[in-house]
């Protein structure tokens, strides 16, 4: 194709992504180094007719001459990156400095905003990522020996949990697990504590997100792998079992050997999307107890007063958390592009 | 399993089937729960005195004397006004939808016809936008949109929307044309097309089945998406995702959480008839990526 016919194709989807990818995320960059003005106070004097007094108020008009200068507000540099909403360099100099042990260290970091929302993310995408594969693995192995009429129905009913908004989905299970809901219940009489609450405690809030995330998950994991096993290469299998390989055996050394390309691919999708976690953290209203960075963002966004500038550096952080993450994908299309020449 | 040899012995094939039973009800309960239960009272579907209230509606038939109700739907729908929230929804989607597969298939299309260096690049930047979570460009684009009065309305949202689409549906289509071969768009031009031309007249009869399946998915994600609609939507222009989100501030503490049940409900009915439908599509759409490699 020529270059320029090339161009004129590609153009209004480029410019759409330019328009409203590119351009925002040098916005986002730009605003997370700059941080709102301060207001401009001035000095004014006022008399009664036996004294007077001085009071400081705050200028509008200064103010507001200011912000119309230069509307982004002061250069911050990278300040806002290391105050304590974000990085927290001094504070966690100063724990290192001051806590007997790791154990200790870890957790006064944990009490830093940025660490906290940092840890449950990190630890919901290498628990959950796993997890759903093995399940996804195990359905669709399962479901694969099924009689073929039902495996359409069993199909359609798995894809529900994943296709439901991330919200409604955890919404939905939210609502059971409350302690006045259906498993909520169950769970109660099963403990014979009947104050056990989900909610209460951040240990089993984190289960629950977790066991959420699979929930949600794992139908992706399930469709590519039965997908996968439709094209087994009956002749190996058949040749592995001639050679005297038990079932186990031939699950070990044929299916999963065979499925190991799109297990790959599962993981990174699955690693992309819950590093992004955030609807269920609203679903399951589980702020108090687990954060994660994109609802660290969000909370920043809401609410009377929008901290463009933290909500930005926040931004940034987590765009860099995703480019560490994806740096194998990366890589590998790079090395796939040039075999292909 | 065809041959005899396939066959599972019977211990193993009834601990498979009771695995899938047990993944099914997993799957599906949930769902079907609160269907159910969003035709009850709120005594009945929280229910503190007997978990069994919530399936036979005993408070309910003392409230409005049968074992049904619509008082959360028409709570949720006629007083919180839902309905705005679907047509909303609707707008959205459809624009969202069609603006992304028209733009969508003529980059895909050139990408996968050009063989030249840039469109590797392209398709990288792509994969890297599709990699970032929609919310971190949310705070880039308000300050703008509050500046040129932009913040709030629907086409706005629309169009952040088509763009945060773009990505995915970039390589989606793209690998989809690689599949159809190059030949038949070539010939079209040696026998004098221009490459608009071979493309209107000979590659657009044949990308239906790719084109429907990257629109599923372009619907999805528009519907289900609450990040990015949350943030630029004013309160009257809400989709139903943020709408149901601020059901659960404001009516949670009325004790009108019914309102809420209900209208998750109706949200997730037109997944479950698209899913009904297009079963197939979506399960292909999900596998392209990954049989390509």
């Amino acid at each position: 194709m020529k270059h320029r016919t090339f161009f004129w194709f590609i153009l209004p989807t480029a410019l759409a992504m330019l328009l409203f990818i590119a351009l925002p995320i040098v916005s986002v960059v730009t605003q997370s180094l700059f941080t709102p003005h301060e207001q401009v106070f001035k000095t004014v004097e006022s008399c009664t007719p036996f004294k007077c007094t001085e009071a400081t108020v705050i200028d509008t008009e200064a103010t507001e001459a200011l912000r119309e200068e230069s509307p982004l507000g002061r250069f911050a540099g990278l300040s806002i990156y290391l105050d304590r909403g974000h990085l927290a360099t001094a504070e966690v100099a100063e724990a290192w400095r001051s806590s007997d042990g790791l154990k200790d260290f870890f957790n006064k970091l944990g009490n830093l905003p940025f660490y906290r929302a940092m840890s449950f993310t990190l630890t919901y995408t290498f628990v959950v990522t796993p997890l759903l594969i093995i399940l996804g693995f195990a359905i669709a192995v399962a479901v694969n020996s099924l009689h073929r009429h039902l495996k359409g129905l069993v199909i359609f009913f798995s894809l529900l949990p994943m296709i439901v908004s991330p919200l409604i989905g955890s919404l939905v299970l939210f609502w059971m697990i409350d302690s006045r809901g259906v498993l909520g219940t169950a769970l109660q009489w099963l403990f014979a504590d009947p104050n056990l609450s989900l909610k209460a405690s951040t240990g089993l809030t984190w289960v629950m997100l977790i066991v959420y995330g699979v929930w949600h998950s794992a139908p992706f994991a399930f469709v590519v792998f039965y997908a996968g096993l439709q094209t087994l290469p009956q002749d190996t299998l058949e040749s592995s079992m001639i050679d005297g390989a038990t079932r186990w055996q031939q699950t070990r050394y044929v299916v999963i050997p065979h499925l190991m390309p799109l297990v790959t691919f599962v993981a990174l999708i699955q690693l992309m999307d819950n590093f992004r976690v955030f609807e269920p953290i609203v679903g399951f209203n589980a702020s108090a107890h687990a954060t994660s960075l994109s609802w660290f963002i969000f909370n920043d966004l809401g609410g009377e007063t929008r901290l463009l500038s933290s909500a930005s550096a926040s931004s940034v952080l987590t765009i860099l958390g995703v480019a560490i993450l994806l740096s194998p994908v990366l890589i590998r299309t790079w090395r796939d592009f040039n075999e292909k020449g | 399993m065809s041959s005899k040899a396939m066959k599972q012995p019977v211990a193993l094939r009834t601990f498979s089937t009771i695995f899938v039973v047990l993944w099914l009800i997993v799957a599906a309960f949930p769902f079907l729960w609160t269907l159910w239960g969003s035709f009850k009272v709120e005594l009945d579907f929280f229910s503190k005195a007997d978990w069994r209230n919530a399936l036979t509606g005993a408070r309910t038939m003392v409230e409005h004397g049968s074992a049904f109700t619509s008082t959360g739907y028409e709570g949720a729908w006629v007083q919180e006004e839902f309905w705005r929230a679907v047509l909303n929804t609707a707008i959205v989607c459809f624009f969202t939808v069609t603006i992304s597969l028209t733009i969508g298939t003529l980059g895909g299309y050139a990408l996968s016809r050009s063989s030249y260096r840039y469109t590797f690049w392209l398709l990288i930047t792509a994969l890297i936008f599709r990699a970032m979570p929609p919310i971190t460009l949310v705070a880039g684009y308000l300050l703008p949109f509050f500046e040129w009065n932009l913040w709030g309305i629907l086409p706005t949202t629309i169009i952040v929307l088509v763009a945060i689409n773009q990505p995915f549906t970039l390589w989606m289509l793209h690998s989809f044309f690689q599949k159809i071969p190059k030949e038949l768009d070539e010939s079209a031009k040696v026998d004098g097309c221009t490459q608009f031309q071979a493309f209107r007249h000979v590659i657009i009869p044949v990308m239906w089945p790719g084109v429907i399946t990257t629109g599923l998915f372009s619907f999805l994600l528009a519907y289900n998406d609450f990040a990015v609609t949350s943030m630029l939507l004013s309160k009257e222009n809400q989709t139903m995702v943020p709408k149901i989100a601020s059901f659960l501030g404001t009516t949670q503490t009325e004790g009108n959480v019914m309102f809420a049940v209900a209208a998750v409900v109706s949200a997730t009915a037109p997944l479950f008839i698209l899913v009904m439908f297009f079963q197939r599509q979506i399960v292909s759409g999900l596998t392209q990526g990954a049989v390509k490699g």
